[in-house]
């Protein structure tokens, strides 16, 4: 600093204000749509290209789309013919009397018809199970806990294998299929993946070194094996070693290989959450005198799994999307009925499987970003709970 | 230092007829092939508050750890109010019920709230009611002077209130002994004297302490006994007023005139 700003300075800290500023709005181009616009898309002349490019992009993306499924798209009809080119002399989009007439095919696959309001009410009470959890502000949520885990399960076999004791004639799994193989696969593998997923990384911590080797093997080595072979070991070569008699059923294996598969990608998961964890919380939990299992429910497990929530959803959703590889062992999921049901020649057409795979589409968007979904709500709940 | 003024003077010398409440004898550890406690032999009676300073390195840390088992000892006894710690993990459990502990990182629960922080142990270890719990919680929320703050969250609360909610969780336990391990040093300047304050209250009610830490204003107004520690040896161990006026070995001359200007 020099003299002469020194004095200015000396000048300056002797200034008193007479009357204060009152607030001004900010310039016009700062806010608004206009201001948001400018400061995002078309700051610099690189942005208002890109800007341009990826409309345009969009815009004919979307118009396809609206196209083929809505504007083209035939609605009523009851063969092929409704939806071929050359009978309706047209341009056709989605072929949907095909999906109305086939849609008790992708929901329920061969389930006999007479039974099919057993697995509504399945469909119904999981839904209430998965409302009662995931809505934090439930009314009794440990009652809501019960019922998912334990009621649901129990209540859901008898009732979908049935039980001639109480009059529900049995189905054989065989006739399973669609949405009703997808939502148990995923289900199941969903359900039975976090818990032993977290058994296993707490193994695979532990001091014990019989535990931890044989938590290491179990998790490297399932996956170090594709899901398919796991799929292929459960469903084809099981039976060839052990007598058909107390070789389970074809579904019940692809289950137990799901969530095999399932939990040892979660354990990861889950491990990579608890080295998050500094040891003083572990130090911490410790001095206060509280056991291995206490220190590990009340106070390491709910900050770990909480910084792994992203990853734990990552991780569903792909299995939800891995639950389609099921056919391969012969199971009919949903998109296996639509793989049936569009080479059928009563609706063979150049549109019908473009519209049976949007179906499929469609359905997996709808769960999978609504798992997301619910996953960054519920970050930004935990986040607003504790600031540190 | 000021800190301990106006109670320094009500502080009375420990009576040493009491029961002893932490014995050392002959203990060793290493960590590999690192020879961190050599020898170590402490004796610490009922409602005695033990400071022990040294360079860092000296093992400090590591001893008052052993004393809760945070870590481990390879040879020599440990033992707490009649419990002599072994692998046993019942006999851990009992002595950590026993042993408070204040650590330099305060290690609060993020995830709880100040009040359940402190009723956490009471209600899982003691089986206390939750109710009684929140009652006992709140009495030593008061006594650290920040009952206010009972349903934040840790990470909303300065350093120097954050350590003194862990004086609180320790206390909720009603320990015999607390374990302090450079309870002020991660602390800025201007909250290290709350801390001190809420420990030389501790001190004043009888409490037996043991307490890692450079506060040598706070040393010299509350504990009976000073223990000096380099390279994992007890070096010298005296009363206070003889510890600074005549440090007997080079080690502690040298250090008390680094830390004592």
């Amino acid at each position: 600093m020099t003299m002469a700003e020194g004095d200015l300075a000396v000048a300056e800290a002797a200034f008193v204000r007479s009357a204060s500023i009152a607030p001004r709005p900010p310039p016009a181009a700062m806010t608004g749509a206009l201001g948001w616009l400018r400061a995002n898309l078309l700051s610099t002349p690189f942005n208002i290209g890109l800007t341009i490019v990826i409309a345009l992009l969009l815009a004919w993306a979307i118009s396809e789309v609206v196209k083929f499924l809505l504007i083209d798209a035939v609605w009523t009809g009851s063969d092929r013919d409704a939806c071929l080119e050359y009978v309706q002399h047209r341009d056709i989009g989605a072929c949907w009397p095909f999906v109305r007439e086939r849609l008790p095919y992708f929901i329920y696959g061969s389930y006999p018809i007479s039974e099919r309001w057993r697995v509504d009410v399945f469909f119904g009470m999981l839904a209430i199970g998965i409302i009662w959890l995931l809505w934090l502000n439930a009314p009794r949520r440990g009652l809501g806990a019960i019922y998912f885990f334990a009621i649901l399960p129990v209540s859901s076999f008898i009732l979908l294998s049935g039980w001639s004791w109480i009059g529900l004639r049995p189905v054989d799994t065989v006739l399973w299929g669609g949405v009703l193989v997808t939502i148990v696969v995923a289900s199941v593998g969903i359900v039975v993946s976090l818990p032993l997923g977290i058994l296993l990384a707490l193994g695979r911590r532990s001091h014990m070194p019989a535990v931890r080797a044989l938590s290491v093997i179990f998790i490297e080595f399932v996956r170090g094996v594709p899901l398919i072979t796991v799929l292929f070991m459960a469903g084809v070569m099981l039976p060839l070693f052990v007598p058909e008699q107390l070789s389970p059923d074809k579904l019940v294996r692809a289950l137990v290989g799901i969530a095999i598969f399932a939990s040892a990608y979660m354990a990861e998961v889950v491990r990579a959450g608890l080295q998050a964890i500094p040891r003083g919380q572990y130090e911490g939990a410790m001095a206060v005198g509280l056991r291995y299992w206490q220190m590990m429910r009340l106070i390491i497990l709910p900050q770990a799994l909480k910084v792994t929530i992203p990853n734990i959803v990552n991780t569903y959703i792909g299995l939800f999307k891995d639950t389609t590889l099921v056919f391969i062992v012969g199971i009919f999921d949903l998109l296996r009925t639509i793989e049936v049901a569009r080479i059928d020649p009563k609706w063979a057409t150049p549109v019908t499987s473009t519209t049976g795979y949007a179906v499929a589409a469609i359905f997996y968007l709808v769960f999978c970003y609504g798992m997301s979904r619910y996953a960054r709500a519920m970050e930004a709940r935990l986040a607003r709970n504790d600031r540190r | 230092m000021s800190v301990a003024e106006n109670h320094g003077s009500l502080l009375k010398p420990a009576k040493l007829n009491t029961p002893v409440a932490v014995e050392l004898d002959d203990v060793n550890k290493w960590y590999g092939d690192f020879h961190v406690l050599r020898d170590i032999n402490l004796r610490v009676r009922g409602g005695e508050r033990i400071v022990i300073c040294g360079p860092s390195g000296s093992g400090k840390s590591t001893m008052i750890r052993c004393i809760n088992r945070l870590e481990e000892h390879q040879a020599g006894r440990i033992i707490i109010d009649g419990v002599e710690l072994t692998a046993d993990l019942k006999k851990i459990d009992e002595v950590r019920r026993e042993v408070g502990m204040v650590f330099q990182h305060f290690n609060l629960f993020p995830h709880l709230t100040v009040l359940e922080n402190c009723t956490l142990a009471p209600i899982w270890v003691r089986k206390m009611p939750k109710k009684q719990a929140e009652e006992v919680a709140l009495h030593y929320l008061k006594r650290v002077k920040i009952p206010e703050q009972a349903n934040k969250y840790p990470g909303q609360l300065s350093g120097g209130q954050q350590q003194r909610v862990a004086i609180a969780r320790a206390l909720c336990m009603n320990p015999k002994i607390i374990l302090f391990d450079e309870p002020t040093s991660a602390l800025d300047p201007e909250m290290v004297k709350e801390v001190l304050d809420t420990m030389v209250e501790l001190a004043h009610d009888g409490m037996t302490m043991l307490v890692v830490t450079h506060e040598m204003g706070f040393a010299r107004q509350v504990a009976n006994r000073i223990v000096f520690m380099d390279e994992g040896q007890i070096v010298e161990a005296n009363v206070p007023e003889e510890f600074f006026a005549h440090p007997q070995h080079e080690r502690t001359k040298m250090f008390l005139s680094q830390i004592l200007r």
